[in-house]
């Protein structure tokens, strides 16, 4: 099959493994942390994991953007969904996740209106279809959707499309691999960084981690091939001492990223503090409206009160993102905390370690 | 007015409804059982076992590439019967219309069921319509029941595998579900994905002709292949190992699926049948599968194994293992 099958060709990767399994390992165990979530569920789906030599370990990190979205923000989008007149539209693992005392799901049930899409312009284009409604976007992601999300909003301004807004809880990454790399919660010897998310950004946002702390960056794309020569190579840096960014998703990733797409996102977007589930405040992690945008800012056009957060106790969401713990030391997987009700988000979403642990593990 | 729409006294028992019975219904259908307007059909069977079904069909879009809701409705209904290895051989119908409903949309619809009838050989002998208030239905929704007899001698259920069985499939998975996604979310890809919706009576007579002790038949619609599969590993007790180099699937649907992050092994088919086979009549079975047009991608893709009963493991391209659990939730909504 064209684009997909040379990415999972089983000789190559065979022939990768034994070269793991084999090599010298001077320095014990190597950790290295998975920040995406797609590279989480693709090392399950392909069983990548229980190949690999007991010397390396993967550990999964906080780039599931549902996962990391903090329980406040999931309580602001369905109050932002009670309100008479809005339609609030959202990306399809949102509306499970629960919230203090509820979940989009629950409501919609109610009677609220909650509508999937697949791309903010279908958001937009309900917007142009329901003129006499409010409707909003819940703005989620990383790197990678807010350029998209960007469009939407300048497309709405352009069109004059004025019942349009955007509840914007994106995140970007680096400021995140600093929190985790700070807090010394976990040792970990080398990133691999997400594809997708360095498409936009180039993979030049990682220098500085790898500067200031010393930690190799290794860009890998998403096949099971992808991640194996992500894995070697990070080992290669680990066991030769070199910290350094290195590419291995150079078939579309290049140092500096997509530039239209970065113009755009900081056309609209500042740099805004951000709550992460698990990591908490994160100064500059997310993404707010620039003043000039402000019009289409949810936040800005709905006086949200505050909401007194709960979170569910026991739910271990918060260690898992940080990489302390794995889904199955936490005591609610698997005995009360399942894919069809689930206490947190990591069980919830597609890319979600919880869920993906369920799903693919034994 | 240039376009007929469906009124809401079309349901109502009186005159109209008798003219939409008379002018499509009895006549696309056309029977001597339905004909009778009786209010059920009676018909004589010979001594043995009949097979019942039924389901409900609320396929969002109705049309889409390779059928519509209609012949969707026969299909699912022949195909559950033929799972028990019945032949099928009578269908009841049960139409709830939304008021406004493009008549010439219901035509479309009746008429497809009619041909799909005739195709897999069976009878639409007793009907039912109902119409509803506008926005009280999105468009139509379709019941089918049907009623089969099973040869003597069949015995073909989820619990029947044992380990050392081969689990055959006939052709590529996912084809449907994708094609109903890709229509009702306007996706344009380089070229149009078909349903795989059809029939499977014939193909499966032709496989019970090779082998009458096949063990299990089961056709992978909602929740796909992986949680067909479950559901029998859980039913006979039983693991399943599958080799994911083996199973078939489309280039155009893997690569819708792998943009809308979906597994091809949870999307519907409506084409397809899974068969439990013991491995020593696997080649008779799977040569009968690839000699009928509806089986000429047949493949072994898998195995029924004694350890981890009740789960379903694949072993992946490069080598590795993973468990492949049921579906939880909905990954995709309406596809049938």
């Amino acid at each position: 099959m064209k684009y997909l099958d040379e990415y999972r060709d089983p000789q190559l990767a065979k022939s990768l493994i034994e070269a793991l399994q084999t090599r010298d390992y001077k320095r014990g165990e190597i950790r290295l942390m998975e920040i995406c979530g797609t590279h989480t569920v693709s090392i399950f789906r392909s069983g990548l994991r229980k190949l690999l030599p007991p010397q390396i370990r993967l550990i999964s990190g906080p780039g599931c953007p549902v996962c990391v979205t903090a329980n406040e923000d999931i309580d602001r989008a369905i109050w932002l969904a009670g309100q008479p007149g809005v339609i609030l539209t959202t990306f399809g693992d949102l509306v499970r996740v629960p919230g203090s005392t509820s979940s989009l799901n629950v409501e919609r049930s109610k009677g609220a209106d909650v509508r999937i899409v697949y791309a903010s312009l279908d958001a937009l284009e309900i917007a142009r279809q329901n003129p006499g409604r409010e409707v909003v976007f819940i703005g989620i992601g990383f790197e990678t959707t807010a350029p998209t999300i960007a469009a939407a909003i300048k497309q709405a301004s352009m069109s004059g499309v004025n019942n349009f807004s955007v509840f914007s809880v994106h995140k970007v990454l680096p400021p995140a691999m600093r929190a985790l790399l700070e807090a010394r919660e976990v040792r970990l010897d080398g990133f691999l960084c997400p594809g997708h998310v360095s498409i936009v950004t180039g993979s030049g946002i990682y220098e500085e981690v790898v500067k200031n702390y010393g930690v190799p960056c290794v860009v890998t794309g998403f096949e099971p091939l992808d991640i194996l020569q992500g894995i070697s190579s990070a080992v290669e840096l680990v066991e030769s001492g070199r910290a350094e960014v290195v590419n291995m998703y150079r078939r579309v990733v290049t140092r500096d990223g997509n530039a239209a797409a970065r113009k755009i996102m900081d056309e609209i977007f500042e740099p805004a503090d951000s709550t992460w589930r698990g990591l908490g405040p994160i100064p500059g992690s997310g993404l707010g409206f620039r003043r000039e945008w402000k019009n289409f800012d949810a936040v800005s056009r709905f006086s949200m009160p505050e909401i007194k957060v709960k979170e569910h106790p026991g739910c271990k969401c918060g260690e898992v993102l940080r990489g302390v713990m794995t889904p199955p030391e936490c005591g609610l997987f698997r005995k009360v905390c399942n894919p069809q009700d689930p206490k947190g988000p990591c069980m919830v979403s597609g890319e979600g370690t919880c869920g993906a642990y369920h799903r693919y593990h034994q | 007015m240039d376009q007929r729409l469906v009124q809401l006294d079309q349901g109502s028992g009186g005159r109209a409804m008798h003219e939409l019975i008379d002018g499509l219904f009895i006549s696309a259908f056309s029977n001597p059982l339905l004909a009778e307007r009786n209010d059920s059909a009676v018909f004589e069977v010979k001594a043995g076992r009949l097979a019942i079904t039924t389901d409900s069909y609320v396929v969002d879009p109705i049309f889409f590439p390779g059928g519509n809701i209609g012949s969707l409705a026969v299909h699912g209904t022949v195909n559950d019967l033929s799972m028990r290895g019945a032949k099928p051989l009578y269908i009841t119908v049960g139409f709830i219309l939304e008021e406004g409903l493009d008549f010439g949309d219901l035509e479309k619809i009746v008429y497809s069921m009619a041909d799909a009838a005739r195709e897999a050989g069976v009878q639409i002998i007793s009907g039912d319509t109902k119409v509803v208030p506008r926005g009280k239905a999105d468009k139509i929704f379709i019941n089918t029941s049907g009623v089969g007899i099973v040869p003597s001698g069949i015995d073909i259920g989820g619990a029947n595998a044992r380990p050392g069985d081969a689990v055959l499939i006939n052709g590529t998975v996912g084809d449907h579900g994708m094609a109903v996604l890709c229509k009702r979310e306007g996706l344009a890809l380089e070229n149009e994905i078909k349903s795989d919706a059809a029939a499977l009576n014939g193909l499966v007579g032709q496989m019970i002709e090779a082998y009458a002790g096949i063990r299990v038949l089961r056709d992978p619609t909602r929740g796909g292949v992986a949680t067909t599969l479950n559901e029998i590993a859980e039913q006979s007790g039983v693991g399943i190992r599958l080799f994911e180099e083996e199973i078939p699937i489309r280039e155009d649907v893997a690569g819708a699926c792998e943009i809308l992050g979906l597994d091809p092994l949870y999307v519907a088919n409506e084409g397809k049948v899974l068969a439990i086979v013991p491995p020593d009549r696997s080649q008779d079975v799977l040569s009968a599968m690839k000699s009928h047009p509806l089986g000429r991608g047949a493949r072994c893709i898998g195995e029924v194994v004694s350890n981890d009963p009740g789960r379903v493991f694949l072993r992946t391209r490069i080598g590795g293992h993973r468990l492949v659990d049921m579906l939880r939730g909905e990954q995709l909504p309406r596809i049938c």
